[in-house]
């Protein structure tokens, strides 16, 4: 045992001292030799006789020399060593052929680690957090109301944590805070900043530890606490210039002192793993006791017990959720949250964040591995046409008595170099663009913004390289060495036929690279044109020309009257302010908008008509200002909220035609009544569904009431307006401050933007897809011309002859062209069967599209045709243009 | 027309060359070889050459020891030594190789009855 480990070394050791080692064992042969000669000498042979006496006893000398080489070094890595320097003369020399090469390679090579890096961090990477896969997300049995019913209510949380025995600890945050929620004052100008609240064991449960100071202590979740905050690494770094000695330290948040107990640690990103894309600037303890009557509003999340599966804990959780009430101080309200049917919703953690879109990923991974197939076939089309070229210099290596194991060495170290080079031009690529990737805040991807290539991808990487060099080197390796020697070292020119067979071969890739490009262009298709349904959708308010800003005000009075006419005041101030303003043409208040966060309250019931109880469930709630509904662009069937809409009139309410269509069926519910038991409310118009809560989804019900009659929770700011809507920021956020010194500079958003950001997940996956499937195209077009283009030079003279005994330009034209579209138009076919197929299993993903959708279909097989007809087309030119003189002459 | 000569299987070599380092001393290549060849007689059928991958081999396991010097003739030669791990591994190989030269003998004068005759 030892003695080998000493060899190998050994071995090692002289693999790199060859020139000492063959001098050594140069200088003892011809001592050998010495000692050999005089014997045969004092034999009393001739000196002649006695050299050549010694000669034969000795053997062979270089075959002596080589077994000593191979006994005492490597002599793989020696062969693979003069492999490597062949490849890389041969490389240089055909400079061309190596750039195309390694470009293809880098390219596909880069996509799939940009694609396995997105993959990673999405699916397969567990969560930044301790013990992952002990986090659960618990919540309600899905219902049409929003984050209101996927919510739980302070009570509730309190008593599921204390009946269940499943987990170590539940924690959970508040699940409805909004962007810019905090003022930061103090520091200049009033900054805005995102807040959320958290319980006060958030942290411990999900096991992050702060980079500095400590974590919230449950007397600090109690109410009466003196206020304290937990800074978030970026904020931290951005706004207190990264001070490390901030722990202690007070600042100013909505005019409150509030001290700063910690900093987190940079790898806990809130917003990338609960909403994607935000960012959440400050973390503080929620205060449950304070929170009792505002309803449904914290998340739940668990940690399980060791050795408690989900199954058990989902179980418990269904005998639990019978006894859970909204307030416990009402009766009436306990087990609704188990829902009609009783499901309760456990997922792990990490489903929750990513689950729905593993799909997605699955596809984008598909995709991304057909475009290195078809890189790889592109690469063995390119390689047998380099060989076809090589055929002479394989066959005197094979008669010089190389092997043809040897050959099929060199020829796939030759791809493990090219397939080397591209990986690591390949990784260059992949790190630009997951940089990028990880700074699009405006994609709504989980975890996007701890996107990276870490060592798993590195590993990912050294894998694809490999196996693609095995792919595309081996099958022209074993082509090529195997070839006839005699056949070869005869064959000395162009224009005899040993291409037949091998033009074979690359016919056959090509018609596959075609039917892959085929499959990836008609997925892409159908993806873009699901995509382009989804914008089409008709929201119910117009995006276009209109922004919206949070608008900070104070309302605090005695009384709950005098706080609705003090704000009523502000906001007519405010909006009359704002529409002086040259190019705003509506302005209008909501305290939430579309495809943002929403919440229900109620379930208004239309006055006299009785409704089995628990048919009707509660509508999202919108609290607005006259003036809103025009600024969004809504379409409105009755009349609009006024001012005069106030606590001294009638109660009044807008409903949207979804809910109408319930509440009357076949009526108009203009000036129909609603009551929600204590009193009647008058619709007073029907407004056309919005999208409330997904682009994609269908619009549950809605009610809108007035600011001037209800409370709203905060108030965001939409101005409509024929200016680009980013020219309107400055003017507006001045009149805001005139009226309101403390309001910070929030941003100023394009209704658009946040649509963008509701499809924004979709668009990222077209995008790709699509950027994939042109890829795909331009390789398969390149492999269309490579052949055709090779067979024309190929046959330069039989076309001359053609062409000699009375065939025209436009015969020979045709000729190339027919031979083109065989090739195209089988793999198209072939193509598109595999694209059924495949339609059909990426059904989920269309949106309005079917997956056999005959347009998308048409288009894109056109598409390919038409490529193909230019690739083609440009050798066929060629063709047509050979000199038959020249031709015949040339050989 | 003698018989042909012996075939060297695998391994059977570098035995040979310990044993005759053993028995000899300290010795250049070239009278290891020419040693092996009178000894069996040239029933062997020995390249010299064959002798230096074999000595590199046992040289690089630690069972013999190199070190230039010069020859009675004056002459400036490799020579070989013995060491004492290699004396452990020549007698572990030599009880082999007697102890399989011994079954292969009566193997093979197995008679028709399964007896030794």
């Amino acid at each position: 045992m030892i003695d080998s480990l000493r060899r190998a070394v050994n071995r090692v050791r002289s693999f790199f001292r060859k020139e000492p080692l063959d001098q050594e064992l140069n200088a003892e042969m011809a001592s050998h030799l010495e000692f050999a000669v005089e014997e045969n000498l004092r034999r009393g042979m001739s000196a002649e006789e006695a050299r050549r006496q010694a000669l034969i006893r000795f053997g062979g000398i270089m075959q002596a020399k080589e077994q000593h080489r191979e006994t005492r070094g490597l002599p793989t890595l020696d062969i693979f060593l003069q492999d490597l320097r062949y490849t890389l003369r041969t490389l240089r020399r055909d400079r061309a052929f190596t750039i195309v090469a390694v470009l293809i390679l880098a390219l596909g090579i880069g996509a799939n680690i940009v694609v396995f890096s997105v993959v990673n961090t999405m699916l397969l990477r567990p969560l930044p957090f301790s013990n992952p896969q002990e986090l659960v997300w618990i919540a309600p049995p899905p219902q049409k109301c929003g984050l209101s019913c996927a919510t739980y209510s302070a009570d509730a949380y309190d008593q599921f944590r204390s009946l269940s025995r499943s987990w170590q600890d539940v924690t959970g945050y508040m699940a409805f805070s909004t962007a810019d929620n905090l003022r930061l004052t103090g520091h200049g100008e009033p900054q805005p900043a995102t807040g959320i609240e958290v319980m006060g064991n958030f942290f411990q449960v999900l096991g992050v530890q702060p980079a500095m100071g400590r974590l919230f202590t449950p007397d600090e979740a109690r109410h009466g606490a003196s206020p304290v905050v937990l800074l978030s690494d970026h904020w931290w770094r951005r706004q207190f210039a990264a001070d490390p000695d901030i722990v202690g330290k007070k600042i100013d948040l909505n005019g409150m002192p509030v001290t700063i107990i910690g900093v987190l640690p940079a790898s806990f990103d809130f917003g990338a793993v609960f909403s994607p894309g935000a960012k959440i600037d400050a973390f503080t303890p929620e205060i449950l006791d304070d929170e009792r009557t505002w309803g449904n509003i914290v998340t739940m999340i668990g940690r399980l017990k060791p050795g408690v599966t989900i199954g058990q804990a989902q179980a418990e959780a269904l005998l639990v959720a019978p006894h859970l009430c909204w307030s416990i101080k009402m009766p009436q309200t306990c087990g609704q949250y188990a829902g009609p049917d009783n499901s309760m919703q456990l997922h792990t953690l990490k489903d929750y964040v990513s689950g729905r879109l593993r799909r997605s990923l699955v596809v984008l991974w598909c995709a991304v591995g057909l475009i290195l197939l078809i890189v790889c076939v592109n690469l063995s089309n390119l390689l047998l046409a380099r060989a076809a070229s090589r055929t002479r210099e394989f066959a005197m290596r094979t008669a010089l008595g190389a092997s043809r194991g040897r050959l099929v060495r060199q020829l796939l170290t030759e791809s493990l170099v090219l397939s080397a080079a591209g990986a690591i031009c390949g990784l260059g690529l992949a790190y630009a663009g997951i940089l990028w990737l990880a700074h699009q805040g405006s994609i709504a991807l989980p975890l996007l913004s701890s996107i990276r290539i870490d060592a798993s991808a590195l590993a990912w990487t050294i894998l694809i390289a490999i196996a693609a060099a095995a792919f595309f080197g081996l099958a022209p390796g074993l082509k090529m060495s195997s070839s006839n020697v005699q056949e070869a070292l005869k064959d000395s020119g162009p224009g005899t036929s040993e291409g037949r067979k091998h033009e074979r071969m690359r016919s056959a890739l090509v018609i596959s690279e075609v039917a892959l490009a085929c499959v990836l262009l008609i997925g892409a298709g159908l993806l873009m044109r699901s995509f382009l349904k989804v914008l089409d959708i008709d929201l119910g308010f117009q995006p276009e020309h209109a922004a919206s800003i949070k608008v900070d005000y104070d309302d605090s009075a005695p009384t709950e009257e005098a706080s609705v006419a003090k704000r009523s005041v502000i906001f007519q101030q405010i909006l009359e302010r704002v529409k002086a303003l040259p190019g705003v043409e509506a302005a209008g208040m909501a305290d939430f908008l579309p495809l943002g966060q929403n919440r229900a309250w109620g379930t208004p019931t239309p006055k006299g008509k009785t409704f089995a109880p628990g048919s009707l469930p509660g509508p999202l709630v919108y609290v607005i200002t006259p003036g809103f509904v025009e600024a969004m662009g809504m379409r409105l069937h009755g009349r609009d909220f006024t001012w005069s809409d106030d606590l001294k009139s009638e109660r009044v309410v807008l409903i949207n035609a979804s809910a109408a269509r319930v509440y009357w069926p076949g009526e108009d519910a203009v000036g129909k009544f609603l009551t929600n038991g204590k009193q009647d409310v008058r619709v007073v118009g029907v407004v056309d569904d919005i999208h409330a809560d997904s682009v994609e989804g269908q619009p549950g019900w809605q009610i809108y009431y007035p600011a001037t009659q209800d409370g709203p929770e905060g108030a965001q700011l939409v101005v409509r307006t024929a200016l680009p809507p980013a020219s309107l920021a400055g003017g507006v956020l001045h009149a805001l401050r005139e009226l309101n010194p403390k309001q910070p500079a929030a941003e100023f958003r394009p209704i658009r933007t946040i649509v963008d950001r509701a499809v924004s997940p979709r668009r990222f996956f077209v995008l790709l897809v699509t950027v994939f499937a042109e890829f795909g195209l331009l390789l398969a077009t390149l492999g269309i011309y490579g052949v055709i283009s090779y067979s024309v030079t190929q046959q330069t003279q039989e076309i001359g002859i053609r062409m000699a005994l009375g065939a025209t330009q436009g015969h020979v034209l045709r000729g190339v062209l027919q031979k083109t579209m065989i090739l195209a138009i089988t793999g198209i076919v072939l193509g598109t069967v595999a694209s059924v197929v495949v339609g059909r299993w990426i059904a989920a993903l269309l949106f309005g599209t079917k997956p056999t959708d005959p347009v998308t279909f048409a288009a894109m097989i056109a598409v390919m045709i038409v490529v193909a007809l230019i690739a083609g087309y440009i050798p066929a030119r060629r063709a047509a243009r050979i000199n038959p003189m020249v031709a015949l002459r040339g050989n | 027309m003698g018989e042909s000569k012996l075939d060297l299987l695998q391994g059977t070599l570098d035995l040979m060359v310990l044993q005759t380092l053993a028995a000899m001393g300290s010795q250049h290549g070239y009278g290891i070889a020419r040693r092996i060849e009178q000894v069996s007689g040239d029933a062997v059928l020995l390249n010299q050459g064959t002798i230096y991958a074999s000595l590199v081999r046992l040289q690089q396991r630690g069972w013999i020891s190199a070190e230039w010097g010069t020859s009675d003739n004056n002459r400036k030669a490799k020579f070989y030594a013995i060491t004492a791990q290699g004396r452990k591994q020549l007698a572990e190989d030599a009880a082999y190789w007697k102890r399989l030269a011994g079954v292969m003998g009566r193997v093979l004068a197995m008679d028709q009855e399964g007896g030794n005759s």
